[in-house]
């Protein structure tokens, strides 16, 4: 007997005494959202300040002024190499002078990427109620590791069609099949004495700019 | 009832001891009180936190009903988005199919020498670091406090946090000492700052992350829908091992999975706020099978069972396999306050590991016998369960597991004594009566047995009459 | 209004006071009281310590010892809670082992009219203002199951509010646990010890002359610390306080 068979059939034994009784439909209770999903204002406000609670940097700007703000970002940590994900709008990094630019073709590695000032990336979208941005590696996201390894992590929020107000409503708009990552604020620990610490291995600032669109 | 007897077995002694070390408690009374506040706040933050409660534990004991229906789903699910399914029966099927894939991979020597791990508590639990380094395998933990836990030759001692019985101190000097040993020392100016030790861990582990070519995880849910299985954390370490070595292992107990995408709408948002006290953790990855140029190309998943079936099998104890590790009752529990993880004698302490580890194990050991025992019944640990697992509940059952396998004939004795009494009122008026008259001769201290009642309280004085006299006095 | 008094094995043997004090609390607030001489115990020690089938008979003994009582009073929450949560399980299990339904036939009669003494007083009689007088100050420790497993929430806290005389001292850490837990107070001393050494910090911090409960199992493992410590604060049963008037004021014994 293979150990599939094994187990299949302890679980089975083991489930002998339920009743084949009709089971009730799962209580599904609670709410779709704490927040109102109707109102993009207040959705915004309240993902910036989820997002900020968690330590993310946040900002705000306009379509027209992100090629901008993305330059100043970089230049405020003196960002010289920038890793871009396939399929990032060319624009977006139009403003920056002489940083140099390296567009994700497959080939940038680990050890690469470590040695990388700053990643700017967009999301699949944002949920207000618990600051998160989940990136599912679409275009303009990239690969996992571009979002991982740089140590500075700059993401584009598009409001109001990127932002929903809570998990029960942003599953249904993700695809099982892409690999999914959600970040809600900058690597953290609590290990040490539970005391809070930013930053251990994931990038250990991470700007979020929502742009209005 | 005090002077019922007393088995006295693993537990109360390993809990006595440190009961007695002050550093401990001092640590581990700071830590189980701020985390303890934190989830109070986060969780009155939803006012739907009662059906959310209710939701888990529907979706959690239906699964458990049609369990074999949904591992079989979930392998068809995983197998067809890319990976491999393995079935482990126990501990030790479980290491050898991992070291076997361990071996089977990399081409180069190194490569098949060394992993890196998420922090799992089901790895833990079948001793997978032990049983890769007897074939020559070194396993990097590479969660802080799995890594100070690693350094430190030590035993974690709570699901979340397995360092919480350490201070910073004590982990500073753990770094200082050990981690030249490992890899890349500490820094020679190490302080004791959390950030700074946080730091040094980061650059001892890069070099890891960005060598390894094979990671172990587990994972906190696996959806058999779509496959994805689910990983939740905060330092990055866990996206470091699922996203950067060419081969993934995850080691999952068969409990673990859920049967849809939608469910994870639940879940997602249960764990977090019973756990670390956040909205949301700060990362959480999910992955379904493998991804072309992006992450791991290979990837196994080990379907573990190790005594889960037993436990199935046992219509009150089976509600401990709705678990899902967040660690809740364990900060709220006064026993373990006091007792700290390591008396629980299992990767699984607190409340939780009192009726999980007497089901997985069997209650063979001292230590098995004895953990249905190490809990007031205060009700504590049901409270804050997001899955409402009745743990007093099913400590109580387990005891009566414990009392049938016979294993204290005095408190049986008593037990029975007490039983003919209590169902025979004149027999009970007649023994109340002639303790009331003899109560001068009382001791106040006992020999024997209920030692363990004086050594730290007074017996309290008998009345001159029992009620039931009084009554007869005065009302009947 | 005519009722049960379910003293409690507890209570009848070492605190015959509390019994005392509920009866004749209740008869001031016109109640009539019977004591049914057939009660015993509730069977909780047998129970909680896995001793499931030895305390069936007394299952039985106790239904049958309340059959024809709408109120069963009770100044224990720990006995209420066994009755209201642990019955209809020892009922369940047994026709699991298919031993019929006699015992959840006693269970489900009994249950639903066992009450403890403050559910009694503020759901029932519907008076938080019992004229009781009691000029000391007083912290109030919420045993677990009448906090977690009946939910008595606020209902003693307003009794001892509305004594004349009494000062109210809040009780740090009010919730957690005292270390008594019945078998567990011998079976892990140490544990228990230390959680009764913790909770006594605090309710000596409060400087409370009283300390109040309304389950005399924790006041006994309190009040045995406290002696054995030599701390001057007294434990004492809620029901003596509510007992205590202007005419007939409690003494301390």
């Amino acid at each position: 007997m293979t150990s599939r068979e094994l187990i299949l059939g302890r679980i089975r034994a083991a489930l002998g005494d339920a009743d084949e009784v009709a089971e009730p439909p799962l209580p599904r209770g609670y709410l779709s959202a704490h927040a109102p999903a109707e109102d993009p204002v207040a959705l915004l406000d309240l993902l910036h300040r989820n997002l900020a609670d968690y330590r993310a940097l946040v900002h705000r700007c306009t379509e027209a002024e992100l090629p901008d703000r993305i330059a100043e970002l970089l230049a405020a940590r003196s960002s010289r190499t920038v890793a871009l994900p396939a399929g990032l709008p060319a624009s977006w990094l139009s403003g920056v002078g002489d940083v140099e630019l390296l567009p994700d073709d497959g080939s940038l590695t680990a050890a690469r990427l470590d040695a990388v000032d700053s990643v700017v990336t967009g999301c699949a979208l944002a949920i207000a109620e618990t600051g998160t941005i989940v990136l599912d590696a679409g275009p303009g996201q990239g690969r996992r590791l571009l979002s991982l390894v740089p140590d500075h992590h700059v993401c584009v929020v598009r409001a109001p069609e990127q932002v929903v107000a809570s998990v029960p409503l942003a599953l249904p708009r993700l695809d099982p099949a892409r690999p999914q990552t959600w970040i809600s604020g900058p690597s953290a620990t609590s290990d040490i004495e539970l005391d809070r610490v930013e930053g251990v291995h994931g990038p250990r600032t991470l700007e979020v700019l929502l742009v209005k669109s | 009832m005090n002077g019922t007897f007393l088995g006295m077995p693993a537990f109360p002694q390993a809990a006595a001891r440190a009961v007695r070390d002050g550093q401990l408690r001092a640590n581990l009374r700071h830590a189980t009180h701020t985390i303890r506040d934190k989830r109070a706040r986060a969780v009155a933050e939803l006012p739907d936190w009662a059906e959310l409660r209710a939701a888990g534990k529907a979706i959690k004991d239906h699964t458990l009903r049609h369990l074999d229906r949904y591992l079989v789903q979930l392998e068809e699910s995983v197998t067809a988005a890319g990976g491999t399914v393995h079935w482990a029966a126990d501990a030790e099927e479980a290491n050898r199919i991992v070291a076997g894939l361990i071996r089977a991979t990399g081409d180069s020597d190194i490569e098949k020498r060394e992993v890196v791990k998420v922090k799992s508590m089901a790895t833990q639990e079948i001793g997978l670091n032990e049983a890769l380094a007897a074939e020559g395998i070194t396993a990097y933990e590479t969660d802080l406090a799995e890594l100070i836990v690693q350094l430190g030759d030590d035993r974690p001692s709570h699901i979340l946090v397995p360092a919480i019985h350490r201070n910073r101190a004590e982990i500073r000097e753990i770094f200082a000492d050990r981690m030249a040993a490992w890899g890349r020392p500490a820094p020679e100016s190490l302080t004791d700052s959390p950030a700074e030790l946080a730091e040094a861990a980061r650059l001892h582990l890069r070099e890891k992350f960005l060598r390894a070519r094979v990671a172990v995880s587990g994972a906190n849910f696996m959806v058999a829908e779509t496959g994805t299985l689910v990983v939740v954390e905060s330092e990055g370490n866990g996206r470091m091992c699922l996203t950067l070595p060419r081969t993934l292992i995850s080691v999952v107990g068969i409990e673990k999975v859920v049967p849809t995408w939608r469910d994870l709408e639940v879940f997602l948002q249960l764990l977090p706020r019973s756990s670390t006290a956040e909205r949301m953790n700060p990362y959480t990855s999910l992955w379904t099978g493998t991804t072309e140029d992006d992450g791991p190309s290979e990837f196994h998943l080990v379907l573990l069972d190790n005594g889960r079936t037993a436990a199935l099998a046992d219509q009150v104890g089976r509600q401990a396999l709705r678990c899902i590790r967040c660690s809740a009752c364990l900060n709220v529990c006064p026993v373990y306050e006091r007792a700290g993880g390591h008396a629980y004698g299992s990767v699984y302490p607190g409340p939780i590991g009192a009726i999980l580890n007497p089901q997985l194990r069997g209650t063979s050991s001292p230590v098995d016998a004895s953990l249905p025992y190490a809990s007031s019944l205060c009700g504590a640990c049901y409270e804050v369960c997001p899955v409402a697992i009745d743990i007093p509940e099913v400590l109580v059952h387990l005891r009566e597991r414990v009392a049938e396998q016979g294993g204290h004939p005095l408190e049986r004795a008593a037990m029975a004594a007490a039983g003919y009494v209590l169902d025979h009122p004149a027999a009970l008026a007649a023994a109340e009566r002639l303790a009331g008259r003899t109560r001068a001769l009382h001791p106040r201290r006992l020999p024997g047995p209920g030692r363990a009642w004086t050594d730290s309280r007074d017996l309290p004085e008998v009345p001159a009459e029992p009620f039931r006299d009084w009554w007869r006095r005065n009302r009947a | 209004m005519r009722v049960a008094l379910f003293a409690t094995c507890v209570n009848d043997a070492l605190f015959p006071a509390t019994a005392v004090a509920t009866v004749r609390l209740l008869e001031r607030l016109g109640v009539t009281v019977d004591f049914p001489a057939g009660q015993t115990c509730c069977g909780q020690p047998q129970y909680n310590t896995g001793y499931r089938r030895a305390c069936e008979p007394l299952v039985r003994r106790t239904a049958r010892a309340f059959a024809g009582y709408d109120h069963v009073v009770t100044p224990s929450g720990s006995c209420v809670a066994m009755v209201r949560d642990n019955y209809p399980r020892i009922g369940a299990r047994a026709a699991a082992e298919r031993r019929g339904s006699e015992l959840t036939d006693a269970a489900t009669a009994l249950a639903p009219r066992v009450v403890e003494l403050t559910e009694f007083l503020v759901d029932v009689l519907g008076v938080e203002d019992v004229g009781a007088y009691f000029p000391y100050s007083v912290t109030y420790h919420p045993s677990c199951h009448g906090l977690r497993m009946l939910g008595l929430g606020e209902r003693p806290l307003r009794l001892l509010r509305a004594v004349k005389g009494l000062e109210l001292l809040e009780l740090p850490g009010a919730q957690e646990c005292c270390g008594f837990g019945g078998t567990f107070a011998v079976k892990n001393a140490a544990v228990s010890a230390a959680m009764a050494e913790d909770k006594l910090a605090n309710a000596l911090g409060t400087g409370a002359q009283v300390l109040c409960g309304a389950d005399n199992s924790c006041l006994l493992h309190l009040g045995g610390t406290l002696r054995r410590r030599g701390d001057a604060l007294r434990p004492l049963h809620l029901a003596e306080i509510l007992a205590s008037t202007e005419e007939h004021p409690w003494r301390p014994s």
